[in-house]
């Protein structure tokens, strides 16, 4: 087992050096740096700038080095002292702008991940077991809807008739009242009170393709063979189901649970600024608009960090449930 | 399928794999129906001048935000007709809020004609013509309300369907072409290319896919045409899908990579290019064909979050979720909810493929039959 963390830990680590290349790549593609947006901006609002200014902003910011040696500098400076570089756009550290935002982004992760799998494991189940019911029906026609809506509609339509039948709005993350409070357990419930309606957006999809997954996987298993032998046994009821035919469909469910994070993580940004959530998804997004690399190049990092930890778990968590992928052996 | 006679029996025994196939489709009632409403969409695709009361950048005077207008089966009188009228609007001045608003006018009422002539157009932009599928004599019908700039919605939807579908479908072509590249190689050849190419592909998946192309989206220049931006963002969905198809045909490949008619094939001295087209890509191309089916609604949901985000496809292009983004703050939604009403198409074009995409699957599955 631990032969098995380590060798997971080592890829792991190749795979986000390689990251690190690409969304460096990517923050290079547009023409042109900060510098040209931050000239051009000035300009519509007819400001005069100067070439030898902006040459001089450019060697501040040092923007006139060449590629390679940006990249060394800047992942020198995250790996020796954690520094990202700064946002052109704040004038001050990336870190400092991302701050709060980024544990936004993991509570909203976490608890569409709780939210997909509490839902959708018991319907999964339910469907398989009552298979070609009324039940089974309105929920593959439901898990189909529920594909078929892009996230962003969703949360439009959340925020429309919360505001024309509750006349509250589901945007934001807190009460005007405790935007600016410190943390307390009175302005958790409030986060969660807000937080909830990304979650379940977020969780649509996510939810429909788990249970299809888990109802697919335990059809299969349910006319297998040991389940006939545990019956024969005199194992009945639910034991028999949770025992035998879950228990081995869950292990496509852990599997995948690494690409479910991705997912979410790859989906958020444009709930979050549909609903105005502020967490790193509209950073992102202007960050992109206004050519701010180092904050941009950062948050990309950040997401895919949170993916690649999540794969890494469901790596080890598929590990502990099924000892032929411990060992090695091949299926 | 049920043989009851010899004839039939016949029939089935001798039929091809792809009437096989079809004879097991057309069963799935929702296939059927995913399969009608996306030859709608297709037909709207190709002859959107005609179905379109108005040009997608036709301007109706002043109507800026005009609500959708009701139908109704009275004529002037207030007496029940078969042919359906439309009111008319006119703007007052609401008296609380001093505001502009759009009130029915109940006198201004007109008989919905069908086949009208209107504004001229020309077909694929050689064909001259002028009929609109429907239309009012005076003045102008919107049913689906008009835009910011007075433009109809339901005739830039139907615009839109063009662009949507034609973009979804050269991004899943280019898609198909890397993942067959991609995914035969390593599947024909396994060894340590197979293993390399397993490694990036699991590296790709790692970084979260929207955030991903976003990035590479906003790098287009704003200089850039519309229709260069249109060619890059075929380029851009062809890389989001990519992944998956290549690892179905990579897994379709090795499964058969070992079988018995192949080996064969190999021992008859047929090369490589042989073996590929003449054996093995006619053994799983109905799975592939399913693949494409199933990754289609990924195309557009993708292309629509693009454009909604305004990453993507950028006006004159109007595509569903140029519309869309139209309607991307709350002030809009609340006063005019009907620039929502564009997602209806995308949600039909999604669900239909994916119904189409399972009866397929089902179909082209030779163990799913129960005789």
């Amino acid at each position: 087992m631990v032969n098995f963390i380590l060798k997971k830990l080592l890829s792991t680590l190749i795979t986000i050096f390689f990251v690190s290349i690409v969304v460096f790549i990517i923050i290079e593609l547009p023409p042109g740096d900060f510098t040209d947006s931050f000239a051009a901006g000035r300009s519509d609002q007819g400001e005069v700038v100067s070439k030898a200014e902006i040459e001089n902003m450019r060697a501040l910011y040092g923007l006139d080095r060449p590629v390679h040696e940006r990249y060394f500098k800047w992942i020198w400076g995250i790996v020796s002292r954690g520094d990202f570089g700064i946002s052109f756009r704040y004038k001050s550290p990336v870190l400092f702008v991302i701050g709060e935002r980024i544990s936004f982004t993991t509570y909203l992760a976490l608890l569409t991940m709780l939210f997909t799998y509490l839902i959708a494991i018991p319907i999964g189940i339910y469907s398989a077991m009552r298979q070609y019911t009324l039940g089974d029906y309105f929920f593959t026609f439901a898990g189909y809807l529920g594909l078929s809506i892009p996230s962003f509609l969703l949360a439009l339509l959340l925020l429309y008739f919360s505001t024309k039948y509750t006349h509250t709005t589901v945007g934001g993350l807190f009460s005007p009242e405790f935007k600016n409070a410190a943390w307390s357990m009175a302005k958790v419930v409030d986060m969660l009170k807000h937080i909830w309606v990304a979650a379940v957006v977020l969780a649509v999809a996510g939810t429909a393709k788990v249970i299809r997954t888990l109802r697919a996987t335990l059809l299969d298993e349910k006319s297998k063979l040991y389940v006939t032998a545990a019956k024969a046994r005199g194992v009945s009821g639910n034991a028999l189901i949770m025992k035998y035919p879950v228990r081995a469909a869950m292990n496509p469910i852990a599997s995948t649970l690494g690409w479910e994070l991705s997912y979410v993580i790859s989906g958020s940004p444009i709930v979050a600024v549909v609903l105005s959530i502020p967490d790193m998804g509209p950073l992102y997004l202007t960050a992109l608009l206004s050519q701010d690399m180092y904050l941009a190049g950062t948050l990309l990092i950040f997401m895919s960090l949170m993916t690649i930890i999540g794969t890494f778990i469901s790596d080890i968590l598929l590990a502990i449930l099924d000892p032929r992928i411990r060992l090695g052996i091949k299926i | 399928m049920k043989i009851q006679d010899d004839n039939s029996k016949i029939k089935y025994y001798t039929a091809s794999q792809w009437q096989l196939i079809w004879w097991r489709f057309r069963k799935h009632r929702l296939s059927i129906v995913g399969i009608t409403i996306l030859s709608i969409f297709l037909i709207f695709a190709l002859f959107p001048e005609f179905f379109a009361p108005y040009g997608p950048t036709q301007r109706n005077g002043e109507n800026v935000f005009c609500p959708p207008s009701k139908i109704v089966f009275k004529n002037a009188d207030g007496k029940f007709s078969p042919v359906p009228h439309v009111y008319g609007f006119k703007r007052e001045r609401n008296k609380e809020t001093l505001k502009m608003e759009y009130v029915v006018d109940e006198t201004n009422i007109q008989s919905l004609k069908f086949f009208v002539k209107g504004e001229k157009y020309k077909l694929f932009g050689i064909l001259p013509g002028s009929i609109h599928i429907y239309g009012v004599e005076n003045g102008f019908v919107h049913l689906w309300g008009t835009d910011n700039m007075a433009r109809d919605v339901f005739s830039r939807t139907i615009f839109a369907t063009r662009s949507s579908l034609s973009i979804g479908v050269l991004g899943l072509f280019i898609a198909f072409v890397i993942g067959l590249v991609i995914g035969g190689v390593s599947g024909y050849f396994g060894g340590w290319v197979d293993n390399f190419i397993q490694r990036l592909t699991e590296f790709i998946r790692s970084i979260p896919t929207y955030p991903l192309w976003m990035g590479v989206a906003a790098a287009m220049p704003k200089e850039w045409s519309p229709k260069t931006v249109y060619f890059m963002m075929t380029i851009i969905l062809g890389f989001i899908g990519w992944t998956t198809l290549a690892r179905r045909i990579r897994s379709q490949i090795i499964a058969i990579r070992e079988a018995d008619f192949i080996v064969a094939a190999k021992l008859c001295g047929a090369s490589d290019m042989r073996i590929i087209f003449k054996h093995m890509i006619p053994t799983f191309i109905s799975y592939i064909i399913v693949d494409l089916t199933i990754s289609f609604p990924n195309m557009i949901l993708s292309e629509t979050s693009l454009s909604f985000l305004g990453l993507g496809l950028r006006p004159p292009v109007t595509s569903w979720g140029v519309l869309l983004k139209a309607a991307q703050n709350i002030d809009t939604i609340m006063s005019s909810p009907w620039m929502l009403i564009p997602s209806i198409f995308v949600i039909l074009a999604v669900l239909s493929f994916s119904f189409v995409g399972d009866g397929l699957r089902d179909a082209a599955d030779p163990y799913s039959e129960k005789s």
